[in-house]
């Protein structure tokens, strides 16, 4: 399996200026294999979430396309987009991606929840007990710090076996050990097969990587 | 955990956004079932009133015009007493179109240890009247013999039991089903028993001869016009030939009911009309407000792969839910309000008030529901719309 970016860009359209767009993504041509951890790194700005955003399919690119395996992304309709994403996409977003009136526990079962899957119960659990947060299941996400939210929503992510795996700024509220604790699960599920694909700027991340881009100004260069 | 309890956890989850939405609801299925009931009420008052009546002219004494206010006595039922001599009833038999009269004598009973209760006593007699018999006949197999009489639903007296009326003891005989006006709260009676309470009221030092003999006695005469006569010129007609007498159209007595009716209905109407209209713009700005409170919840049911109709659905079967505990809420209270106090409210308007039957209100309760719920449903539509179309990337960005 491989996710494929053919010229994935992003323009935005603005009033002022010479040119009334700017690029936040340059066409950029990226391809992501199953069992490699990939880094993207950059200063605040440079497009890294943006392109994450289109990896994932939650933003549709100005130009280029994107294939999962045969699949070309972009050609779904909404709905089937929206299961793709559930099915073979984990996605953990930047900052708190927690719904207020579910259980940790029930924030985890959610993806497996929405197309009437088999029970994730099991997987749910093992994940949360991996990311050492399994005595907080029966928590509210308002109970949970930073670090453990963000470790609910890697959970989350995992919990549904998805074959990518696109992850912003995982480690963002972590200390040192739950930061490895947490670049080692995503390392172990690279070796099991999945894509995984890394935005941060923890320059440690680098020891579990197989690749490394760094972005500037809505481009690309590899780094490693 | 399934799909499909997720409104629910939400709602249960937030009572205080859950309770708010519940009331501003409950408040607009109050106004509708509340308000229509009592529309429905007063024209099916109104309705049994002209069902009811039965004849095309009123002929009461002149002088009776002046001393109360006879409309409110013969549609309402308000206790009243007043006679002319029965040989008016011979010289408006007389009258070119009349078809067949009715006579009926009037007597207030007391609020005193002489009489059970202050209520109007109407006597008619069984063999020519075509006014009270045939509703009469609905309850009553047998003629009313001396001494029987039939009462109006909310008198306080059983089918059996003898009621007293100037000391004189009167068996019931049957009870009349209700009509929502005061006639509900009357007592009926032959002629024949008339007489005898009147002489029963006599003896009480209470006397309103206007003849020596009170078989002469009479308080109205009822009378129906043949077809193809001009009711109103033989309304003329029986004011120019009977002395001392005021003859009335029954259709511009109702008529004044119904205006008042429809003036209270009209308010109501509009009542309700503002209500909804106010309610339904507050649900807009209420469901704009929480989908924007909300939208970063919205942007992770869409990261973990919720479509836009999904959400959509969601959002929606959450205000419908609400709107339906509103509407449950709502339509309780109404009922609680309602239903027990209608005496109060038929008081209160002064107007015929008859509460429909059971299968009209549940039919009621449920359109009520209906209409809430879509109303509810309908208000949190645009918000749907709007948050199914968020670009999820950049909400769970804002605020990092």
């Amino acid at each position: 399996m491989i996710l494929k970016a053919e010229s994935i860009a992003k323009r935005y359209f603005r009033k002022t200026g010479e040119a009334n767009y700017f690029y936040a993504v340059k066409p950029v041509d990226l391809t992501l294999e199953s069992g490699t951890v990939t880094v993207l790194m950059g200063r605040s700005g440079s497009g890294k979430t943006t392109l994450l955003n289109m990896l994932s399919g939650l933003l549709w690119p100005s130009e280029g396309q994107l294939w999962l395996g045969e699949t070309n992304v972009y050609s779904l309709d909404d709905w089937r987009l929206s299961r793709l994403r559930n099915e073979q996409i984990g996605v953990v977003p930047q900052g708190r991606s927690a719904i207020d009136t579910l259980t940790v526990m029930e924030n985890v079962l959610l993806p497996g929840a929405l197309y009437g899957k088999a029970d994730k119960t099991g997987m749910a659990r093992k994940w949360l007990e991996e990311m050492g947060i399994g005595h907080l299941a029966d928590a509210r996400p308002g109970e949970l710090s930073g670090g453990e939210l963000r470790r609910m929503a890697i959970a989350r992510a995992m919990t549904m076996n998805p074959q990518v795996i696109l992850a912003d700024e995982p480690t963002g509220d972590l200390d040192d050990e739950n930061t490895a604790l947490v670049l080692n699960a995503f390392r172990t599920a690279a070796s099991q097969g999945k894509i995984v694909f890394l935005v941060t700027h923890e320059t440690d991340a680098l020891r579990y990587t197989d690749r490394a881009f760094q972005m500037d100004a809505g481009e690309i260069q590899l780094v490693k | 955990m399934k799909r499909i309890s997720l409104p629910w956890k939400n709602l249960i989850r937030k009572p205080g956004r859950t309770c708010a939405l519940v009331l501003l609801t409950a408040f607009l299925a109050l106004s509708v079932f509340g308000g229509s009931l009592v529309v429905l009420s007063l024209r099916s008052g109104l309705n049994s009133l002209e069902a009811r009546l039965g004849a095309d002219i009123i002929v009461v004494p002149a002088s009776a015009t002046s001393k109360i206010n006879v409309q409110e006595l013969l549609l309402q039922g308000t206790t009243g007493t007043f006679y002319m001599n029965a040989a008016n009833l011979k010289r408006a038999a007389e009258v070119n179109g009349v078809e067949k009269l009715a006579a009926q004598t009037f007597l207030a009973s007391l609020k005193a240890e002489c009489c059970s209760s202050k209520v109007q006593v109407i006597g008619f007699d069984p063999k020519t009247d075509f006014i009270v018999q045939p509703w009469i006949a609905q309850s009553l197999a047998h003629e009313l013999g001396e001494g029987e009489v039939v009462v109006g639903s909310k008198v306080e007296a059983e089918v059996g039991e003898t009621i007293r009326l100037y000391n004189a003891r009167c068996k019931v005989a049957a009870r009349l089903s209700p009509t929502g006006t005061g006639l509900d709260t009357a007592v009926y009676c032959s002629h024949v028993t008339m007489k005898m309470l009147l002489k029963a009221a006599e003896d009480k030092g209470i006397s309103h001869k206007v003849t020596s003999d009170s078989d002469d006695l009479i308080s109205a005469i009822y009378v129906k016009v043949k077809d193809g006569y001009d009711i109103d010129e033989v309304t003329g007609n029986l004011n120019l030939h009977v002395r001392k007498v005021s003859a009335v159209r029954t259709k511009s007595m109702i008529t004044d009911v119904s205006d008042s009716l429809a003036a209270v209905s009209g308010t109501v109407t509009l009542l309700i009309i503002a209500v909804w209209v106010l309610a339904f713009i507050i649900l807009l700005i209420a469901f704009a407000m929480i989908s924007n409170e909300r939208k970063r919840e919205f942007a992770v049911l869409r990261l973990v792969g919720t479509s836009r109709r999904m959400l959509s659905r969601m959002v929606l079967a959450e205000s419908a839910l609400s709107s339906f505990l509103g509407a449950l809420a709502g339509i309780g209270v109404a009922a609680a309000v309602v239903l027990p106090f209608a005496t109060l409210i038929e008081t209160s308007l002064n107007l015929p008030y008859l509460t429909p039957g059971t299968g009209t209100v549940l039919l009621l309760a449920l359109g009520t529901l209906i209409a809430t719920v879509f109303i509810g449903s309908l208000a949190s539509a645009f918000a749907a719309f709007r948050l199914s179309r968020i670009d999820p990337g950049a909400i769970l960005r804002e605020g990092n």
